[in-house]
């Protein structure tokens, strides 16, 4: 590996990383597609502050980008307000109007600068090691990765002071505000990190693969964990290992490291959306197979019991006999009678079936239950 | 002569003919089954479906080699269409939410559509140039052929929403209601999500995936302040999505790098933008007019009782209260003056002396009628 190499993934960590915290409660909040009003609206931004400042690394442009960020959030609100539209269709009307602003005034005045439009949608991370800060004469690393690291260390504080009561605001928002704290003000808050962390990737990554790196992780951790504090970290490490495997498959391929990086978090996705413990589809499945025999087993026995010792005993209590009253398959038949045999409930004697003492039990439960 | 002139008329004749063809076509398309769209509450479903629609205009030229519009439009619908059901997978199975699973399968979609796109750049072959327009949409590339793709799909695609109009009305205000009639109401779900599939691929060469969704929101928003009926709604988003793509498509055309799909855009904003203001009923200007003539006969009417009451206090009904009373009365709320001149005017108050008022007898009966009514408000 050479240096810029190494650079460039401790760049895309770092973005993977910065982003999946806030991305976390994103989901949760049920505002995901914040993140993409957010992510294409700093470009109005980033635009003006860019004709104003010049350095699209000066951390002047993120915070000018971010209030941008900020104000895509309040004329939202804003809209929804006016009871005209919904929020879903106040959201699809704001960010595609700044964006379109955004575009036409780069593409129309800044063509031959360093900002074009590919770079707005792709990032250049392949570029960031060669724009270099240099403190004092001495080279101390590429800028976007101090930026970025600046802008990881200040999601971490922020989640870390106010861990307690985002979580309240996220998960009961009525409870946080009887408590005093004001869910507004985590509202906002939240908002000016995911615009910051935002305008930082931005640079590296584009502006809808800002909200891969966002949702994916913190998607794929939700369907694995229950607790919010496992789910921060594991979605930290799923962006970072994304990011790392998404660098070498766009080596491998020749092609745009932000859309590997996004590509990979789709397919940890992917992944724990068909095998996740529990939460996968493939555990699902597992599971409504194995309450089906369950539920089948006890019917069986409630059935037995039913007859037991009654003159009709000799046909009911009869394998052959299942078919017609509980309407079941022979195959499916002979794999329930073979499991209830298995687990000691039940008894054969040739085709005959008899409870025992442990199956009339769990048959006189179920009645009773 | 003029050969730059020459040029730029040969140019704007056929081409601009072309492209306001394509976008009245599109506008009006989106417009329509934008309006469903919004009404059912999936405006950014067309976000979704539009950046999802990308890997499959890539998958389209990898596989097929071909660069004609309609191999690309099927293969960004298939995309799109996969896209959705996915989208609609993952909320039903998983404890994942519709914002997110929407915001998952477009951002992963869009960046595997780059990865193959940024793949097809460096692959030798000639013929992959242009496929970047997809982006953000160029108008100047449509071509007749282009133009008849997008004429012959978007027909179909309204020609199937009038056959199904009576099942997708119901399906969009009452699915319980569909359901105890016995529709199939999932099936009709897939089609008309099928039917959005397709309107939004038509306009992915001119306004681009990543703007796209815009045009299924935005006209469907406007035409939605000027009307309470669906059949009015449908036809008005439509005209107005044909306004905003042709004026937008116009315009890029006309001026040097200006991207199309931005400037459709702004034009249907735009749009929005007079219709949130001036609709009729709806209109936020007129709401505000409403307000205000509402609040000024409030205030008279307060003045008025104010009158009465302090006259109700005096012995003689002709005593003068001056003014200054009256503004305290009126908690600074304002407007005191005012409503005395038409109090004046109307006959009901009378000024005794500088700054003196006092209600006429006419006053006096209208102030008694005043203070029962609002005694029977609860």
């Amino acid at each position: 590996m050479t240096a810029p190499q190494i650079e460039i993934q401790l760049i895309a960590t770092v973005v993977a990383v910065s982003c999946a915290l806030p991305g976390c409660f994103l989901i949760l909040r049920r505002m995901a597609m914040m993140s993409d009003a957010i992510s294409h609206s700093i470009l109005v931004g980033i635009a003006v502050g860019f004709f104003v400042i010049r350095d699209l690394a000066s951390p002047f442009l993120v915070l000018f980008a971010a209030l941008t960020g900020v104000v895509t959030v309040s004329l939202v609100e804003l809209l929804t307000r006016t009871k005209r539209v919904r929020e879903d269709a106040a959201i699809g009307l704001i960010f595609p109007a700044l964006f379109s602003i955004g575009v036409i005034l780069i593409s129309r005045y800044a063509g031959d600068v360093h900002l074009d439009v590919d770079a707005v949608l792709l990032g250049e991370l392949a570029f960031a090691p060669f724009n270099r800060l240099t403190v004092l004469g001495y080279d101390i690393g590429p800028k976007g990765l101090a930026l970025m690291a600046g802008i990881l260390l200040l999601n971490l504080l922020f989640i870390l002071i106010f861990y307690k009561e985002l979580k309240l605001a996220t998960f009961d928002e009525g409870l946080a505000g009887a408590l005093g704290f004001s869910p507004a003000v985590i509202h906002y808050g939240l908002m000016t990190i995911v615009s910051i962390t935002a305008v930082g990737a931005f640079d590296a990554v584009g502006s809808v693969l800002v909200v891969a790196l966002m949702i994916a992780p913190p998607a794929t951790a939700y369907l694995i964990t229950d607790r919010l504090s496992t789910m921060l970290a594991l979605s930290c490490l799923i962006g970072a290992i994304c990011a790392v495997s998404g660098y070498w498959a766009a080596h491998a391929l020749d092609a745009s490291i932000a859309g590997s990086m996004a590509s990979m978090t789709g397919m940890f996705f992917l992944a724990a959306f068909l095998a996740a413990p529990n939460r996968g589809l493939a555990a699902i499945f597992l599971r409504r197979a194995r309450q089906r025999v369950e539920f089948a087993q006890t019917m069986l026995l409630v059935h037995l019991y039913n007859h037991e010792g009654l003159p009709g005993e000799q046909r009911e209590n009869h394998v052959a006999h299942l078919h017609e009253h509980l309407k079941w398959e022979p195959p499916f038949a002979g794999r329930i009678v073979g499991a209830a045999e298995r687990r000691g409930s039940i008894s054969r004697d040739g085709d005959r079936l008899l409870l025992t003492d442990r199956g009339r039990e769990i048959a006189r439960q179920a009645m009773v239950g | 002569m003029d050969i730059l002139g020459f040029v730029a008329n040969l140019f704007a004749d056929y081409t601009l003919r072309q492209v306001a063809m394509g976008s009245a076509v599109l506008g009006i398309v989106n417009g329509v089954l934008g309006s469903f769209a919004v009404l059912r509450k999936q405006s950014l479903l067309g976000d979704g479906i539009s950046h999802a629609a990308l890997p499959g205009i890539a998958l389209a030229f990898l596989l097929t080699g071909s660069k004609s519009s309609l191999t690309l439009l099927l293969g960004a619908a298939a995309a799109g269409w996969v896209g959705t059901l996915l989208i609609m997978s993952i909320v039903k199975h998983t404890r994942v939410k519709y914002d997110s699973a929407l915001g998952l399968v477009l951002s992963v979609f869009f960046g595997f559509g780059l990865v193959l796109l940024t793949y097809i750049q460096k692959l030798p072959v000639a013929t992959q140039a242009g496929l970047d327009k997809f982006l953000f949409g160029q108008a100047a590339t449509l071509l007749r052929k282009d133009v008849v793709t997008i004429g012959i799909l978007g027909g179909i695609v309204v020609a199937f929403l009038l056959v199904f109009w009576k099942e997708f009305k119901l399906v969009s205000f009452d699915p319980d209601f569909a359901v105890s009639l016995g529709f199939p109401v999932r099936m009709l779900d897939i089609l008309l999500t099928t039917l959005l599939v397709f309107a939004i691929v038509i306009g992915l060469q001119t306004v681009g995936v990543v703007l796209m969704s815009a045009m299924v929101v935005a006209p469907a928003a406007a035409a939605r302040q000027w009307t309470d009926r669906l059949g009015v709604m449908v036809a008005v988003s439509g005209i107005f999505g044909a306004l905003a793509g042709v004026s937008g498509a116009l315009v890029s055309s006309a001026a040097a790098r200006i991207p199309t799909g931005p400037t459709i855009v702004l034009c249907a904003s735009a749009i929005v933008f007079f219709s949130l203001l001036l609709a009729p009923n709806r209109g936020m200007a007129w709401s505000w007019v409403r307000e205000q003539i509402n609040r000024r006969q409030l205030q008279t009417e307060a003045v008025l009782g104010d009158l009465y009451v302090l006259a109700r206090q005096h012995r003689e009904p002709g005593h003068g209260h001056p003014v200054e009373v009256l503004r305290t009365m009126a908690h600074g709320h304002g407007g005191v003056d005012r409503s005395l001149k038409v109090l004046k005017e109307r006959g009901l108050v009378q000024e005794t002396g500088s700054g003196e008022w006092a209600l006429t007898p006419r006053g006096m009966e209208e102030g008694g009628r005043l203070s029962r009514q609002w005694r029977e408000i609860p």
